[in-house]
């Protein structure tokens, strides 16, 4: 279902199927619709074959990297005699994604079921799920659903009969983006500041609490009950363009488009009719500027290139930009980019943990310099100063905030220059307060 | 770390370093500093100043050497155009809050990021237009006030409360650019060894009230020495202004203190530059002190000392050197009765998580040293010893009432010190010694390893270090053939240490075998 809005023909519902509907929050709700299937399932399998399976169904992550999740889960040691750990990143703070939202409002036991699961293959018996601090209301979903299935014997220390314990703990944030990179999520949960970690260690040799940790998104688990009940040749055919790119996935659309809401599309679908069938196009008179369709950590891509591109990870990789967590914004001609580039950065610089100097400085001072150019006190020189501290900016420091502040900015002055122009050579304004 | 070797090659020069070296330290053996902040060999390593960016070969991306491990056949290049690229771009960050006040600041001079901007920043900020970062100073306890705006965020100082010294009260408050090191609500950095913030602070912005605007880092001498304070015998560095000790620091020991040395250490150094010190030998003369010559003062003492027949008593300090407790035992020969040195007492003060490092309850460096040449630590016996005694040889060590009155016991006394005292003033002679500041000499401490001090400033006047004034003594009683030239002659001479010479010791010190202990005489 495009949530808010009735399900459109050209989707396809697998992991939003139940919607809207609010008896599927709950634990009876669910089992009717099939709940715990896949669960028993996977109970009766041995680890290897949960992560083969999710292998071949070349499901991958979805929250931002596409990093395949059987593979993922494949690097936790075996029988090591180490306590394992799940951790669900519920964190969705990047601006324009709000898909995990849907998932954890309207079918929380399809996430309970996919850690389970994820929990059985990976050997772990305990699970953190960390869900964003601002998520009020899905919060208290989740918790009761996870109360639920802990009173219906579904977790627990002999979870559905089988003997096995299989924990789940809710986490709540406390506002911090940079919680949502994972082992800055690792700190938190930890009950340290949020700080990105160096890598090397990976977190499946030393993440939380020193143990092998496995990190995945809430949809990428949400969408394991699915790869076991109907398995991994009929997920691993649900794709439209390339091979690589399997399953379906959500696309939470806002912006300048007529039905803003969260699609689920099989990858590959195009990404024209994504915003013009699905979400209805742009309001009447208005015509397409740009999209940023991965979260706005993502460049930002011109209507040529939204034109012919499959949304997938190859595709939209292509087309000059990345498919991300599936945030897109949409933009219509009345946008300017470098407001937009300029409201970016000063969220990234609110956002960054200042461990890094160049992300502590640099996201700032790209802030400040965008908001001189819109105050009408550019300077000729600031596009290269601009461009030479995104350079400084990327791939020097130990988590990608800072890329990600970097990109829109790179982007725009390579695909939206006329703007930039604009507010260099126009009058100033004659009583500017500055920003 | 493992034995295996693994060669690599840092700026062209090929190396064979243990495998599991972090490539900053690897280049230290080719010859190449990478230039850094937030790494500190004592500390853990966040990798989050960005400095130490290198190239290396077929990696991606800029590695961070602090944290990036050799490999073998890895080829690292710390001074090429794209990792000075990044160093520029870092320093350049770091800058545009910075608010380039070292004329008034106690850093400058001693600034890594002074250094390192004068070695390869950009020649001008091209972030104009805007105000700084503005934060009022803090105090943050003791001795450490707290600059914000000088602040690069290394988080060294916060590394060293949380992980070295166990107490977590330093943290970094609010994020991005607003960020600032903040002491946790109602703490202060009141841990006995915090003081080394200051020191691992590469910026003005923690900063040591007791140095504040006392002197330019350029106008400071350093000279290598050991802490008196305690048995520890942590490595350090006197700073002295025009002869003037003005600052301690420690010096980096790998076996004794690492990089580290405690408040109280770092703040007793008054006493070495003391005025009114005794400057000649004074010798009694119609019922007065009076100065005389060294001739004549040290024929007197071989006098008594000869005369001294079976009863010498020694009350030593327990900061005197190897060499001059050692020399003076051999001045009393057969004739000793008894030799101590005093040993205060006060709380051991751990700094936290590195084993075998503390403020010791001890408070005194060179108790295993007197022990070495035959001094032993008790006290008592040898101040009531001091009853019917022929001779009392008091080597600068401050004496209590009761002390005082059993000196009247020995028939005659002599006051080797520093300071005089005026309940002495009916000893036989006074004979002026220099302090550990200004003399070398050698204290051994509790893991029995002998180091080294060397002077750093004059002794005033006649003063001498005091094995001088005993050797020489020994000469003129023929108990000696010939004086010992240099501190080094004195400190071979003594059977511990026999054919041990200063150059042996370098200036980290050498662990004396316990079988070589003994009885110098």
């Amino acid at each position: 279902m495009g949530y808010p809005h009735p399900i459109h023909p050209k989707e396809t519902p697998v992991l939003s199927k139940h919607f809207g509907e609010i008896e599927a929050r709950t634990y009876e709700g669910w089992v009717k619709r099939g709940g715990y299937v896949a669960l028993k399932k996977a109970i009766g399998m041995a680890p290897d074959d949960i992560i083969n399976e999710v292998k071949v169904s070349g499901l991958r992550g979805r929250g931002g990297a596409g990093f395949p999740t059987g593979l993922k889960w494949s690097f936790m040691p075996k029988a090591d005699g180490k306590q394992h750990y799940l951790c669900c990143n519920a964190d969705e703070s990047e601006p324009g994604t709000f898909k995990d939202r849907e998932i954890l409002r309207w079918t929380p036991h399809a996430l309970i079921e996919g850690c389970a699961i994820a929990q059985l293959a990976i050997r772990a018996e305990t699970c953190y799920i960390y869900i964003r601090g601002e998520f009020t209301e899905p919060y208290h979903i989740l918790q009761r659903a996870v109360d639920e299935a802990y009173a219906s014997g579904v977790l627990g220390g002999n979870a559905l009969g089988s003997g096995k314990r299989i924990d789940i703990v809710v986490h709540r944030g406390a506002g911090a983006y940079i919680c949502g990179e994972e082992t800055a999520m690792m700190n938190s949960i930890e009950g340290r500041r949020g700080n990105p970690r160096i890598k090397p260690p990976f977190p499946a040799v030393s993440g939380l609490f020193g143990m092998p940790t496995t990190i995945n998104n809430v949809e990428t688990l949400a969408a394991v009950p699915a790869i076991i009940n109907q398995g991994a040749a009929w997920y691993a055919k649900l794709s439209l363009s390339n091979p690589k790119s399997t399953g379906t996935k959500l696309i939470s659309v806002c912006g300048h488009v007529q039905r803003p809401g969260t699609y689920e599309i099989t990858l590959g679908f195009p990404m024209k009719e994504l915003i013009y069938d699905l979400c209805g196009g742009m309001h009447p008179g208005r015509t397409l500027k740009a999209v940023i369709p991965g979260g706005s950590s993502v460049p930002i891509m011109t209507p040529e290139e939204v034109e012919g591109c499959a949304t997938d990870y190859e595709g939209i990789i292509a087309n000059g930009s990345m498919l991300g967590s599936g945030g897109m914004i949409v933009m219509d001609d009345t946008t300017d980019i470098v407001h937009v580039a300029m409201r970016l950065a000063k969220f990234y610089a609110h956002e960054s943990c200042a461990q890094c100097t160049n992300c502590r400085e640099g996201t700032a001072w790209t802030t400040r310099i965008l908001e001189r150019m819109l105050a009408g006190d550019g300077k000729e020189s600031d596009l290269d100063l601009l461009l030479d501290l995104a350079e400084n900016m990327t791939g020097k420091t130990i988590c990608v905030l800072s890329d990600s502040c970097a990109a829109p900015v790179v982007s725009g002055i390579q695909k939206f220059r006329p703007d930039f122009d604009r507010h260099l050579t126009a009058p100033r304004p004659a009583a500017s307060v500055g920003a | 770390m493992s034995n295996e070797m693994v060669s690599v090659t840092i700026d062209g020069v090929p190396l064979h370093v243990a495998k599991g070296t972090m490539i900053i330290e690897a280049a230290k053996q080719a010859g190449v500093v990478v230039p850094h902040y937030c790494y500190h060999p004592s500390l853990p390593s966040p990798a989050v100043c960005r400095m130490c960016l290198v190239e290396v070969e077929k990696a991606p991306k800029l590695m961070p050497a602090c944290v990036t491990a050799v490999a073998e056949g890895q080829v690292v290049h710390v001074n090429s155009p794209v990792a000075k690229k990044g160093r520029e771009g870092v320093l350049e960050f770091l800058l545009i809050n910075h608010p380039l006040d070292c004329p008034i600041c106690d850093q400058a001079g001693e600034c890594e990021l002074q250094d390192f901007v004068f070695q390869e920043g950009r020649s001008s900020s091209r972030y104009d237009d805007y105000p700084k970062r503005y934060a009022p100073v803090e105090d943050f306890g003791t001795d450490v006030l707290y600059v914000p705006n000088r602040c690069i965020l290394c988080t060294r100082c916060v590394r060293f409360m949380d992980d070295v010294a166990n107490d977590a009260v330093l943290e970094v408050y609010q994020r991005g650019d607003r960020s600032y090191i903040g002491i946790e609500p109602e703490h202060r950095l009141e841990h006995p060894w915090s003081g080394n913030v200051v020191d691992l602070c590469p910026v003005g912005s923690l900063i040591s009230k007791d140095f504040l605007h006392k002197a330019r880092a350029w106008d400071l001498d350093k000279t290598a020495s050991i802490c008196p304070g305690c048995t520890q015998g942590c490595n350090m560095t006197i700073d002295t202004r025009d002869s003037n000790v003005v600052r301690l620091r420690p010096r980096p020991n790998l076996d004794v203190n690492r990089h580290f040395m405690c408040d109280t250490g770092r703040a007793d150094y008054r006493w070495m530059n003391r005025g009114d010190r005794v400057e000649a030998p004074l010798h009694q003369d119609g019922g007065r002190l009076h100065a005389c010559d060294w001739d004549t003062a040290l024929d007197q003492l071989a006098f008594l000392a000869v005369q001294a027949s079976g009863s010498v008593v020694i009350l030593a300090s327990g900061r005197a050197s190897c060499e001059s407790l050692g020399w003076i035992v051999r001045l009393a020969g057969e004739r000793i009765r008894a030799a101590a040195i005093k040993v205060p007492l006060g709380a051991e003060a751990p700094i936290g998580a590195i084993p075998n490092l503390a403020l010791r309850r001890e408070r005194v460096a060179n108790l295993h040293g007197a022990q070495l040449v035959g001094v032993s630590t008790d006290w008592t016996a040898a101040v009531a010893a001091l009853s019917g005694a022929a001779l009392a040889i008091v080597l600068d060590v401050q004496l209590d009432p009761v002390e005082i009155a059993a000196l009247g016991g020995a028939a005659h006394v002599v006051h080797i010190a520093s300071v005089a005292d005026p309940r002495l003033s009916h000893a036989d002679l006074v004979l002026p010694v220099a302090t550990m500041a200004e003399e070398q000499g050698v204290y051994v401490n509790r893991d029995q390893r002998a180091q080294r001090y060397l002077p750093a400033r004059s002794a005033p006047g006649m003063a001498r270090p005091a094995w001088w004034v005993a050797a020489q003594a020994c000469v003129r009683m023929g108990a000696v053939p010939t004086a010992p030239a240099t501190a080094s002659e004195a400190f071979g001479a003594l059977v511990p240490f026999a054919g041990l010479t200063y150059r042996d010791l370098g200036l980290v010190g050498r662990v004396v075998g316990a079988s070589t202990a003994g009885v110098a005489r």
